[in-house]
């Protein structure tokens, strides 16, 4: 893994995965390691996305390195129109890695391909988003004891929603069943289905909760966001379905977790924050462990 | 009959016949060759009797070979159509086209928030096969690019 870039969660294998979320765990116990002493890692946020930002500048600061970027390209030579590849050249002389967040699809790659030093891909438009799957995977491996036989539910936006793609890719090695729940027009795509298939793994598509949801193991929620309606009405109608509300939970298993990737707008009802199942907030933690894991490995630490 | 079916696309004396294009892929060859932009005499025929396509369509070019870049490009579009090679009025050779599994270039990606149609980057595509035709994979978005939609670069 050492000097090559994570663009996509299949550019990891099997093994590559497994020994991201062992050093991650190793992380959990052990936050703060000076290992990436003298060391410069830059952030460049094409885009601004505060959350996924400080989660790698945490644990960018939590492995004693540096940190130089910009959060906003407003206030970058992007402005004036650089190109990116301009931009990642110059940036890749001043850094020992760079991670990078771009509203354009295929940015990551192609930055790959003119840098000198490893790039990470902190989410390129709706394409890849490889850190976050791997935090998912930590997360439900944490909270399962496993990754193997697991029946996972995703809930909201399939067909648009990048980190059901990826988790549903990189959860495909493990035997799972897999539930969708969704409406219509944001189903999960044919090409996954596809996929699959192909797998001879076992899935099921619903348009609402029902009683189903007492075999999840995990529920991953998603954003139905507003931008995928034409009509607002049918908007509306349609985000109040797929809210998950605490007394839903009732005969589901003891051992059920409920992620999302976060931010949340009201899938996820708040009088859930308190039940031990909901999960997110802690999620969101192991994001910076497992960027630990990520940035130590790729430096070859 | 024989002679009335000779008739149909005259012959050329130097140049190139494509033959066997699909009768409706017929003004996809051209604009992909940007053929309006070439000198040399050229003799279009389609809706021609097939037995293997029903309707075909052909083209003549005098005095004109195609690089492989070009080939590629018939055979994206019109994988059965077959090169014939003209000198002094006689076949001297044949290409049946084969479809590569990449392509460079040449096509652009239909995604209009790909990083390739914002920077000058030789896009790069695996081509797939989807119901019969080919369909190509953008090695930087992922995104399918159908047949149907394809533009030049
Ligand atoms: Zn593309």
């Amino acid at each position: 893994m050492k000097n090559k870039s994570l663009v996509s969660i299949t550019d990891f294998s099997l093994e590559e995965i497994l020994k991201v979320l062992d050093r991650a765990k190793e992380f959990e116990k052990n936050t703060n390691q000076n290992i990436l002493k003298n060391k410069v890692i830059a952030t460049l946020f094409f885009e601004p996305s505060t959350r996924t930002r400080l989660s790698f500048e945490s644990a960018i600061n939590r492995l004693g390195g540096r940190v130089i970027g910009f959060t906003d390209p407003s206030s970058s030579s992007v402005t004036k129109g650089e190109t990116l590849k301009d931009t990642i050249k110059t940036v890749s002389n001043y850094s020992d890695l760079i991670v990078m967040r771009h509203p354009l699809e295929g940015s990551a790659k192609y930055a790959s391909e003119v840098s000198s030093v490893p790039i990470i891909n902190a989410g390129d438009g709706a394409n890849q988003h490889p850190t976050q799957t791997l935090l998912d995977l930590y997360s439900i491996r944490k909270t399962q004891g496993k990754l193997e036989n697991l029946n996972i539910f995703f809930v909201g936006d399939l067909k648009y929603g990048r980190t059901v793609h990826s988790l549903l890719m990189a959860m495909s090695h493990f035997k799972p069943i897999f539930n969708f729940i969704s409406p219509e027009r944001l189903k999960i795509p044919e090409e996954y289905k596809m996929f699959l298939d192909s797998l001879k793994i076992k899935y099921f598509e619903h348009e609402s909760f029902t009683d189903i949801i007492s075999e999840a193991d995990i529920i991953y929620m998603t954003r139905v966001q507003k931008e995928r309606f034409a009509d607002l009405i049918d908007y509306e109608r349609t985000k109040n379905i797929y809210i998950l509300k605490n007394e839903m939970l009732k005969n589901t298993k003891d051992n059920l977790k409920i992620l999302h990737p976060l931010p949340r707008v009201n899938e996820i009802d708040i009088d859930l924050d308190e039940n031990p199942k909901s999960y997110y907030f802690t999620q969101a933690l192991n994001g910076v462990f497992t960027r630990q894991a990520i940035i130590s490995l790729i430096m070859g630490l | 009959m024989e002679k009335f079916k000779k008739m149909k696309v005259s012959a050329i004396k130097n140049g190139t016949v494509i033959d066997h294009i699909s009768a409706k892929d017929l003004f996809k060859i051209v604009e992909i060759l940007n053929l309006e932009k070439v000198d040399n005499p050229i003799t279009f025929g389609t809706n021609l009797e097939s037995k293997k396509l029903g309707k075909k369509g052909v083209i003549k070019i005098s005095d004109k070979f195609f690089l492989d870049k070009d080939l590629d490009k018939i055979a994206i579009i019109s994988p059965k159509a077959r090169l014939n090679f003209i000198r002094d009025y006689k076949v001297f050779g044949k290409k049946d086209l084969k479809i590569p599994n990449e392509i460079y270039g040449i096509v652009k990606c239909v995604n209009p928030k790909c990083i390739t149609n914002f920077e000058k980057i030789t896009q790069k595509f695996e081509v797939l096969k989807k119901d019969g035709e080919v369909a190509l994979k953008c090695k930087y978005c992922g995104k399918i690019t159908h047949k149907k939609n394809i533009i030049l670069t």
